[in-house]
């Protein structure tokens, strides 16, 4: 049995701890407690002279566990660690007491209860302190490369702007050339750009010394973790294999073909993206043209808006009355979405230009005859019909039909409408829960322009911050199976949210050190309890809980 | 001198941990009687912990994490309200459930964590001393402890809530999906069972008992007594003892804890 001598440091906080529970009798209760061999209290552990005492006590008195009991583990406990990691010590030997935050703060005008509380959280965390163990971070070797799925605007502003930075980058795209949707559109809203101009970050790409872009190729199989994903990659000729440290999603998504809706023929009832080919060849010869919103949107099949269809046809109305003043433009909408300062000022501008717009409910869908279109007005609460040379449907973007199978693969989730679904919506945008992949632009949420590139630009930085490193420490505090109690029921590998553990040959769960992050949820779910904690050990969680006052 | 109960609290690392912390730099004043233990995620906290907790005299426990939707985790709580409301369900069957709670507390909850536990606090006073505290703790209903804390430590129940999520929201590998009201309903019957089983169990480890005895001594019609002598017999574990005229006798494998 190894020999422990524990060393308990108990902080007046100036008069923050001190001034409220009597901290002698802490240093003297703590005396007694099995196997501490050194109780002391300290001004301020956190000082400069507070640090170098604890250092100082641990070589004297060869102290294998160190306790400080002071203010709370979330902002000082990796101070001491270091400071028992300089003496010599594992840091994974501390354990600190929260006596300040959660004791003389709070209990304020009740200092022999509080002093009382003070002994039974010190002996809860040398109860837990006899039974910690050593433990090592990992160290995972970076693979600086990156790997961008998909080679339209989202995907190829990442590859420049990792390259940019120096990164090797590899962009694979499954059609021929890149460019994605952007490719098919005209001009850009709201400044009218040519969407040619912005296309033109395409030779950049190509032409890039750092990006090797691969098109018609498909990922088939993915394999590893952060640093180490193996990517195998299916081209005309053959598969081949990619490795790399980070993944980028940016497949995009594709707009919805209506089939079946509002006498959609392709001629003279055509969808936004077939209008755009109309304007690029300055085809537009009709003067009364019908604009109808939410076509296949906001429904039960697909209950999601698509974000950019309201701009979309707000730019194209407006395009039309400059290349032909006099023709008449009505659009039908539900709710006309133009968000934030520009958007909402283009809207105003698309009325002042004479674009008629009218609200129509879904109860009472607009009907489409030969040659005008009946909708209730919600607004004049009552039937109108409006003449069409032309109608044109938003159509909201779908999720690509091979998102599943990618998701599958890269063992990420996606969400209802089959978009892939981020790790967090506030706090980790562009991350999935795994650690490593990333997404951008339309793959994760219809995306315009403008939304697409800042994505792109937060994945690349995201991903710069895994692949500029050469190592990458990981926790030490993480699970372990124990081999001979697993049954490969496989329930902790369902249930863990980083996809950390999986099953091996022998179906054994398995943890990937590199991917745990130490929550524990697998512990206390697993039926044969099989695996370890550590640092938050089964033995280690009683023994606080015995030292906790029960009689 | 009045009641002051000894409470446990298991605090997430991420939010009611650091919504203890903020109570503290707000100064709210709550009362001393609870103790942390800190865990990374609720999800760490096995139901079994807190029947331990129970079990060593403790008055009340409570486990506090994120709001649901925002578990550092991602979803360690969704995980962990499954499990706490199994051991829930599995104290009200022996009256225990006021002594436990689960509340979701973010990091910005100071003064909220500080009525949590005043109210918890006060909930545990009225609950009064543990039945298992005091130089003399009820030994009938430490049994039937014993027997939820088997109950929740064996893999049937485990397996059960361990799947429930998946099954549940996602559907089995035939792509399945078990409405939750039903699943709970397995969940209960396998609960009841499995408590029942346990308490002939934990019997049987102390003497060799006939059905009839063990009837008497449960308060349980003895048909069903006798299906689950069959089954904890069919798992290895009781087996014959003797036969007493024509009454057979049964004792439990293992020996009294």
């Amino acid at each position: 049995m190894e020999d422990i001598k524990m060393g308990v440091f108990i902080c007046h906080c100036g008069t923050n701890i001190g001034g409220f529970l009597d901290v002698p009798s802490l240093v003297e209760y703590a005396k007694t407690l099995p196997n501490v061999t050194f109780a002391t209290d300290n001004l301020y552990s956190c000082s400069e002279v507070g640090l170098s005492l604890i250092k100082e006590k641990i070589e004297e008195h060869d102290l294998n566990r160190v306790i400080v009991a002071s203010c709370t583990p979330r902002t000082h406990e990796p101070l001491f660690r270091s400071i028992c990691q300089e003496a010599g010590l594992n840091p994974y030997l501390f354990e600190m007491v929260n006596i300040r935050d959660q004791c003389s703060w709070v209990h304020m005008k009740e200092t022999e209860a509080a002093t009382e509380k003070a002994k039974i959280l010190i002996e809860m965390g040398v109860a837990k302190a006899l039974l910690l163990q050593p433990l090592e971070k990992f160290q995972i070797d970076i693979n600086p490369t990156a790997l961008i799925i998909g080679g339209g605007i989202a995907g190829m502003t990442a590859a420049l702007n990792l390259a940019n930075q120096e990164f090797k980058v590899i962009l694979i795209e499954k059609e021929p050339e890149l460019g994605g949707l952007l490719r098919y559109l005209y001009k850009l809203y709201p400044t009218h750009d040519d969407a040619s101009k912005v296309l033109e970050v395409r030779n950049l790409v190509e032409n890039h010394q750092k990006i090797k872009v691969i098109t018609s190729t498909e990922p088939v199989k993915i394999e590893g973790f952060i640093g180490n994903y193996k990517v195998s990659v299916k081209r005309r000729d053959g598969i081949y294999d990619i490795d790399t440290g980070i993944i980028i999603v940016a497949t995009g998504a594709q707009v919805l073909k209506p089939e079946g809706l509002f006498g959609y023929n392709g001629s003279t009832i055509i969808t936004q993206l077939e209008l755009e080919q109309l304007l690029k060849e300055n085809k537009i010869n009709v003067k009364n043209i019908v604009m109808i919103q939410c076509v296949g949107a906001r429904n039960e099949e697909r209950r999601y808006c698509s974000n950019i269809c309201c701009m979309t046809a707000l730019k194209n109305a407006m395009l039309i009355k400059e290349l032909k003043p006099d023709a008449n433009i009505s659009i039908i909408f539900r709710d006309i979405q133009t968000q934030g300062t520009t958007y909402e000022e283009y809207y105003r501008k698309a009325r002042e230009k004479g674009i008629t717009f009218i609200r129509y409910i879904p109860e009472k869908v607009p009907i489409v005859k030969e040659s005008n279109i009946e909708v209730y007005n919600d607004y004049l609460n009552q039937d109108i019909s409006i003449p069409y040379d032309m109608i044109v449907l938003s159509t909201p973007l779908i999720a690509n039909p091979d998102s599943e199978d990618l998701a599958k693969m890269l063992k990420v989730p996606l969400e209802e409408n089959h978009f892939f679904l981020e790790a967090h919506v506030k706090l980790r945008p562009v991350d999935f829960a795994t650690d490593g992949i990333y997404v951008c632009g339309s793959a994760h949420w219809p995306a315009d322009i403008p939304e697409a590139i800042s994505q792109a630009y937060a994945a690349a930085s995201r991903a710069s911050t895994i692949i500029s490193k050469d190592v990458l420490e990981v926790e030490g505090a993480i699970a372990e199976v124990d081999e001979d109690l697993c049954v490969g029921c496989g329930i902790c590998i369902k249930i863990c949210p980083y996809n950390a553990i999986s099953m091996d040959d022998n179906g054994i769960a398995h943890v990937t050190e590199a991917s745990c992050k130490g929550c524990g949820l697998c512990g206390a779910t697993c039926p044969e309890k099989a695996i370890t904690n550590h640092h938050f050990t089964t033995k280690q969680i009683l023994a606080q809980i015995l030292a906790s006052g029960g009689k | 001198m009045s009641f002051e109960p000894n409470i446990l609290g298991f605090l997430c690392n991420w939010c009611s941990y650091a919504g203890a912390d903020l109570a503290g730099v707000s100064r709210v004043q709550y009362p001393p009687n609870i103790r942390v233990i800190r865990v990374m995620c609720s999800g760490r906290v096995d139901p079994v912990f807190v029947i331990e907790a129970l079990a060593t005299g403790l008055d009340g426990v409570i486990v506090m994490g994120c709001h649901l939707g925002d578990c550092h985790y991602i979803d360690g709580n969704y995980e962990e309200k499954m499990k706490l409301d199994l051991l829930s369900k599995a104290l009200q069957l022996i009256g225990l459930s006021g002594r436990f709670r689960l509340e979701w507390v973010s990091a910005s909850e100071g003064v909220r964590f500080g009525q949590v536990v005043s109210e918890f606090t006060k909930q545990i006073k009225n609950e009064g001393p543990s039945p298992f505290s005091g130089s003399k703790p009820n030994q009938k209903l430490k049994e039937d402890l014993e027997a939820i804390k088997r109950t929740l430590s064996d893999n049937r129940l485990r397996t059960l809530v361990g799947r429930e999520r998946a099954i549940t929201e996602f559907g089995n590998v035939y792509e399945e999906i078990i409405e939750f009201e039903e699943y709970e309903k397995i969940i209960d019957d396998a609960l009841n069972s499995e408590f029942l089983r346990n308490k002939i169990l934990i019997k049987l480890e102390k003497e060799p008992l006939s059905v009839k005895n063990l009837s008497k001594s449960l308060s349980i019609e003895s048909s069903l007594i006798l299906e689950h002598i069959v089954s904890l017999k069919a798992r290895n574990l009781i087996d014959f003892n003797r036969i007493d005229g024509i009454t057979p006798y049964y004792h439990a494998l293992k020996e009294a804890l």
